[in-house]
């Protein structure tokens, strides 16, 4: 396996979903190669990061009307059942 | 706006059906295998047993279901708290996923409105085949689209941003330019504030399905086969995407660390 090769699997290996063989090739590789096994860390570091990442608020003239709304739903839904 | 979408002139039915729209099922997950065999796939990669746990990407679904049950109830029980906590949770991911498919935010912000309407509509005809996060991002997407507002041009599946292409390999394959080492002084957090930002940046410079991917699997930590039944897209085409979406941001962390 190549650098080039191992790069374009590690979403899969990641995914756990590369085949036996391809599994062994890429850790053989891993085991081998500095450049690699640093394109790994880093790659998990990146997920790592994204999941962390603060979601923006939303804004609160929105949320109001989100919730306006809600509170409209409510009271018709209960006008409905009675 | 909302107050005509919500008021309810129409037999509660109709309504429904509206709310919904075509296309709007909960069956998106059951298509999630796709014409590559997607779903078996993920059952090997199971056997397989997970290379990496803390990185978690193999995890099994979430335990969802239950935790939309009670939310389902509540909602339906008209309580607000638990509205306002689902819309925290969930309208910026939806915000997101509209924002590729308008022109503008406010325009997207309007999609994820009418969703939220949407799904208030529906609720009572809800029957949990999908998860409600699920469910949501289906309605948001189905209406970004049917709006017609799309301005950018639809982007196939990119070709050109393969990471092979940046010259940091050799003819046969091998590291020219190996990467930097960053990931500890990452992990030390020296600079993972600035990080944080330079992703989110970067996220938005995506082609349109690496964005909505990588958004739904790693920031809002949907499992593969859930992605694939919002976006409609085989297990191996959200692969890919996911694949160049990680593979793009590592690059830009890199250009970043090492400025």
């Amino acid at each position: 396996m190549t650098c080039e090769e191992f790069v374009e699997l590690v979403t899969a290996y990641l995914e756990g979903i590369l085949s036996v063989q391809d599994r062994r090739a890429f850790d053989e590789h891993l085991a081998l190669c500095a450049g690699c096994e640093r394109y790994l860390a880093q790659f998990r570091t990146t997920i790592d990061l994204l999941g962390e990442l603060p979601q923006e608020s939303l804004s609160s003239p929105g949320r109001e009307r989100l919730l306006d709304a809600f509170a409209e739903w409510r009271g018709t839904t209960e006008t409905d059942a009675e | 706006v909302l107050r005509h979408a919500v008021s309810r002139h129409q037999p509660a039915g109709q309504e429904t059906t509206q709310g919904l729209g075509s296309g709007e099922d909960e069956d998106g997950c059951a298509t999630a295998g796709g014409p590559e065999g997607g779903a078996r796939a993920v059952t090997s990669g199971r056997n397989v047993g997970r290379p990496d746990p803390a990185v978690g990407d193999a995890t099994p679904p979430r335990a969802g279901p239950v935790e939309d049950d009670e939310l389902v109830a509540r909602l339906r029980a008209g309580d607000e708290a638990a509205f306002g906590d689902l819309v925290r949770r969930l309208h910026p991911t939806m915000v997101r996923l509209a924002l590729t498919r308008v022109r503008s935010r406010a325009v997207a912000e309007e999609v994820a409105q009418d969703a939220w309407i949407g799904l208030l509509k529906g609720i009572d005809a809800f029957e949990g085949r999908s998860s409600l996060p699920s469910w949501l991002f289906r309605i948001v997407i189905n209406r970004a689209i049917s709006a017609g507002v799309r301005e950018r041009a639809q982007v196939p599946v990119d070709t050109v941003e393969l990471e092979r292409h940046d010259g940091r390999f050799s003819a046969d394959g091998w590291w020219v330019t190996p990467p930097a080492h960053w990931a500890d002084r990452v992990l030390d957090g020296i600079v993972a504030p600035d990080l944080v930002a330079r992703v989110h940046e970067e996220i938005a410079n995506l082609p349109r399905g690496q964005q909505d991917v990588v958004t739904l699997r790693d920031v809002h930590g949907l499992t593969s086969a859930e992605v694939c039944g919002v976006l409609n897209i085989s297990e191996g085409n959200q692969r890919v995407l996911l694949h160049r979406a990680r593979g793009r941001i590592r690059a830009a962390l890199e250009q970043e660390v090492m400025e």
